[in-house]
């Protein structure tokens, strides 16, 4: 083999840097995506429930926001929803951010845990920070 | 039964012809549409009259600063002086501008100089529907004109296709000339990208109050129900002289304009 040293060196190399995630990782587990439930406002509910159960809502809140918009713009339906004696308004902003309004310990948690960049707040307003 | 080729295209010419006709391709012409024969008797069909007499410049200020801060509308103008980023949902024009197809030299000088507010006429027959690719601008069931910036892709047809100038497009991130003293945290902004309008205020509505430029223009403003026949609104059209928008454009505005008259006589 020509170079044999040159090349296995260079091999060494470039296997050193494609595996550097994997052992740049090693030992330490990422850490795990607590979403935070500690705002005042459900510090003070008796019963802590939202429009579905907590698992429900961890895998399909997309899906339950979704349904809210379409029928809220697009049919006009915008009725409350009552849940267990609570009237909950189907928006994220006046809905969701009533209760939970810890958008960074909440929603940007498992987002950024997930890396998905929804643009919800390209428009909306959490309220936080007073920010607008 | 058969058919030769010759048989076969000709039926099918007439009966494309008979579709063509059937479609809504054929606009009312201005005379048939004040027949009063499309007038709707039952559901909803919002709509607003604007009374002339009544609206000073001091109360058009105010009704535009009560629309503009319930919905986060950005000021882009006066202070960057570009008319192109100007993002509008009421505003003023003069009445040469609003009712170019009613100029008239002999007009009082006092009407001439008047402001008149515009805003989205929510028409019956919207051109900013038909063109927008995307359905984002829909026409709901109680005849107001939605544009829905979730969908919206920014392609520009609607404003291209609106006679009115009723709609702005996003040019900089209106977040930015926001005042922060004026904002309505309940109510979302929009984002770079999209274009809005006035949406007669279906967040307000549904609380049973009045758009937010009709709760401001101290009776100025009647809104209402044009297919109920015993609304204020249609109380107001059946005893008073008014005129929408660029008739002749067959777009059957749901915004009415009281113009007077003796009132700028002297």
């Amino acid at each position: 083999m020509y170079n044999g040293g040159k090349i296995i060196l260079g091999l060494i190399i470039f296997l050193a840097l494609a595996a550097f995630p994997f052992y740049s990782n090693l030992g330490g587990s990422a850490k795990k995506a607590m979403p935070s439930l500690d705002t005042p406002v459900i510090q003070q509910l008796a019963v802590k429930e939202c429009v579905k159960p907590g698992e429900y809502m961890k895998r399909e809140h997309m899906k339950v926001l979704d349904q809210w918009r379409d029928e809220v713009v697009r049919e006009g339906k915008r009725e409350k929803i009552l849940v267990g004696g609570r009237e909950f308004e189907k928006s994220l902003q006046n809905g969701c951010m009533a209760c939970h309004s810890n958008k960074e310990q909440f929603c940007a948690e498992c987002h950024g845990y997930a890396g998905v960049k929804p643009y919800c707040w390209d428009c909306h307003l959490s309220g936080e920070g007073g920010q607008i | 039964m058969s058919m030769d080729r010759r048989k076969f295209l000709k039926m099918a010419g007439i009966a494309g012809i008979g579709l063509g006709l059937g479609s809504d391709f054929i606009l009312m012409s201005p005379a048939e549409a004040s027949s009063g024969k499309g007038l709707p008797s039952s559901g909803e069909r919002l709509g607003m009259v604007i009374d002339m007499r009544k609206l000073t410049n001091a109360d058009l200020a105010r009704m535009i600063d009560a629309c503009h801060s319930a919905h986060n509308v950005p000021t882009l103008i006066p202070e960057k002086n570009d008319v192109k980023n100007e993002i509008k949902w009421l505003w003023t024009d003069t009445y040469d501008h609003t009712f170019p197809e009613q100029i008239n030299d002999y007009h009082p000088r006092a009407l001439k100089e008047k402001s008149f507010p515009l805003l989205c006429n929510h028409c019956d027959h919207p051109p900013c529907v038909r063109v927008c690719p995307t359905k984002a601008t829909f026409k709901a069931k109680n005849g107001i004109v939605v544009q829905d910036p979730h969908r919206c892709i920014g392609c520009r047809f609607c404003m291209a296709g609106c006679p009115y100038g009723s709609r702005s497009f996003n040019y900089v991130d209106p977040r930015l000339y926001l005042d922060p003293a004026k904002k309505n945290p309940a109510f979302p902004t929009r984002t770079m990208g999209v274009v809005e309008k006035c949406t007669f205020c279906p967040e307000r509505l549904v609380k049973g109050q009045l758009p937010a430029c009709v709760e401001a223009s101290n009776g100025g403003m009647i809104f209402g129900n044009l297919a109920d026949s015993h609304s204020e609104v249609r109380r107001v059209l059946n005893t008073h002289f008014t005129l929408r928008r660029k008739p002749a454009l067959g777009t059957m505005p749901s915004v009415f304009y009281i113009i007077g008259g003796e009132d700028y006589a002297g």
